[in-house]
């Protein structure tokens, strides 16, 4: 990754609502960049007496859409930053954009598969950049996203995920909801659990080749050490961790 | 530029001064890992000093821990915005460390610090000796959490946080400073967080 990261400017082009908690920022920047899907971006906002505050953002749309990036937002409870997305931004509003940043949590069509995505909250958001990106390819890489959810309306990207689903082009999606019943045949109503790993895996042909884990620490811990314990190879887990 | 209605939420003025550029105040201790954590039992768990490929020392549990122990105190910082005040840390530090191991000064200028998980990042050996860095066994009066980098992390403080390596395995002292793990993928160097040194083309 050698491109210049400098600043830029980025103009919010849409808002668009995702269950309660997260809205989906949609940014043109000044500049667009080639990015891989998995990539961040880093965001700066700065007050009238010059004070500014910095946040990372995983990029949800395809590499495929340089000029359009997708970034989705949970609310954090007196979160500085994502209050300020939820709460004062609007479309036209211009935003100091950095990246694309990161180099580890990445995947490419080119990289094969099979493909195990374990995402919760807004940690699904950089998954589904990676699943965008296949569908745009036309890839038939064995893929399974394991959505993890409070609820079925939170469940990030649900509707897209259920359509990309049913093209039946060997990807497969499972929900897990926490605090709903199942509603789909194959789905759970509890948190990710062992079973659950051993059943994510029984998905896909064969073992593996990636595994990328994504949300709040005390989920990636769980779902890593379930799928260490049956039997996934650690060298083969990437995670990315949003907060405590 | 100003960001239209963002005001944003001041540190206190106690300890503005203490805040490097870009971070923000946590009381919490944010977890970052590339990968899951791995399960370093104690007694397979070894430390082995390293100059270029030669290894010269490796001690075990129970040796490493009988080597002198030191308590600090210091404030963190992570590159991805965070700042925590006051950690209190207690471990080896890399002067002690080196006196064990029979060396009056390190034995070259820059040091990789591998981790059991294969992570790897790099320091220059100045800012490892002088009471600046450790070899951390205990966080706040407790053993290492394994989320934490447990039984055994660096610290190096004064760095981003990314230098300070987690389940450490080894130093390896090196001729040149050798890119690690984050390094190799677009973050800088050295990382020092009063410069705001995060990515690769910060100066
Ligand atoms: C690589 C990366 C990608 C990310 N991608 C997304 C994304 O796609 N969508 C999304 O909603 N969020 C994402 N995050 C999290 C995001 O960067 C912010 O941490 C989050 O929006 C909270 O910021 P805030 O200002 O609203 O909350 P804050 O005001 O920062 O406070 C929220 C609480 O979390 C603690 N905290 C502050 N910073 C961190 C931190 N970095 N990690 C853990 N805890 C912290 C604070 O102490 C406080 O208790 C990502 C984080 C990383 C590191």
């Amino acid at each position: 990754m050698t491109a210049p990261l400098g600043w830029q400017t980025a103009r919010i082009a849409e808002i668009v609502p995702r269950g309660a908690r997260v809205k989906s920022f949609f940014l043109a920047p000044e500049r667009p960049f080639v990015f891989k899907a998995g990539q961040h971006v880093d965001l700066r906002l700065t007050a009238e007496d010059g004070y500014q505050a910095r946040r990372s953002y995983s990029i949800a749309s395809s590499p495929g859409q340089p000029e359009r990036l997708e970034l989705a937002v949970e609310k954090l409870e007196d979160g500085e930053v994502s209050s300020f997305f939820h709460e004062v931004a609007q479309v036209g509003d211009e935003i100091e954009l950095r990246g694309p940043i990161g180099g580890h949590f990445v995947w490419d069509v080119a990289d094969g598969g099979p493909l195990l995505l374990v995402g919760a909250g807004s940690g699904v958001a950089p998954l589904m950049a990676m699943l965008r990106h296949r569908a745009d390819q036309g890839a038939a890489t064995p893929a399974l996203l394991l959505l993890a959810s409070r609820s079925w309306d939170e469940a990030l990207f649900r509707d897209e995920l259920i359509g990309l689903e049913s093209r039946q082009d060997g990807f497969r999606l499972m929900i897990a909801t926490s605090r709903d019943a199942p509603r789909r045949a194959g789905d759970h109503g509890r948190r990710f659990d062992r079973p659950m790993a051993a059943e994510a895996l029984a998905g896909l042909p064969e073992a593996p080749r990636h595994v990328f884990i994504c949300g709040s620490n005390a989920f990636v811990e769980a779902a890593a050490g379930a799928l260490l314990d049956e039997g996934v190879a650690p060298g083969v887990i990437r995670t990315e961790r949003y907060g405590g | 530029m100003a960001t239209r209605g963002f005001g944003g939420r001041r540190t206190p003025a106690d300890v503005a001064s203490r805040i490097p550029p870009g971070q923000a105040l946590t009381t919490g201790f944010p977890v970052l890992s590339a990968g899951p954590t791995p399960r370093v039992k104690l007694a397979e768990w070894s430390f082995t000093l390293k100059v270029g490929p030669r290894p010269l020392v490796k001690w075990d549990w129970d040796a490493f821990n009988a080597l002198p122990r030191t308590r600090i105190t210091r404030d963190i910082h992570c590159v991805t915005t965070w700042s925590k005040l006051d950690t209190d840390w207690e471990g080896v530090t890399i002067d002690d460390l080196l006196a064990a191991a029979g060396f009056a000064a390190p034995p070259t200028p820059f040091v990789l610090a591998h981790g059991f998980d294969g992570y790897s990042t790099n320091v220059p050996s100045a800012d490892l000796v002088g009471g600046k860095a450790m070899v951390a066994l205990s966080y706040d009066g407790a053993p290492l959490a394994p989320d934490h980098g447990g039984p055994a992390r660096l610290l190096v403080p004064h760095l981003y946080f990314w230098k300070s390596a987690k389940w450490l395995s080894g130093l390896q002292f090196t001729e040149t400073d050798t890119a690690g793990f984050w390094e190799l993928r677009g973050y800088h160097m050295y990382g020092d967080p009063w410069r705001e040194q995060r990515y690769h083309d910060d100066l």
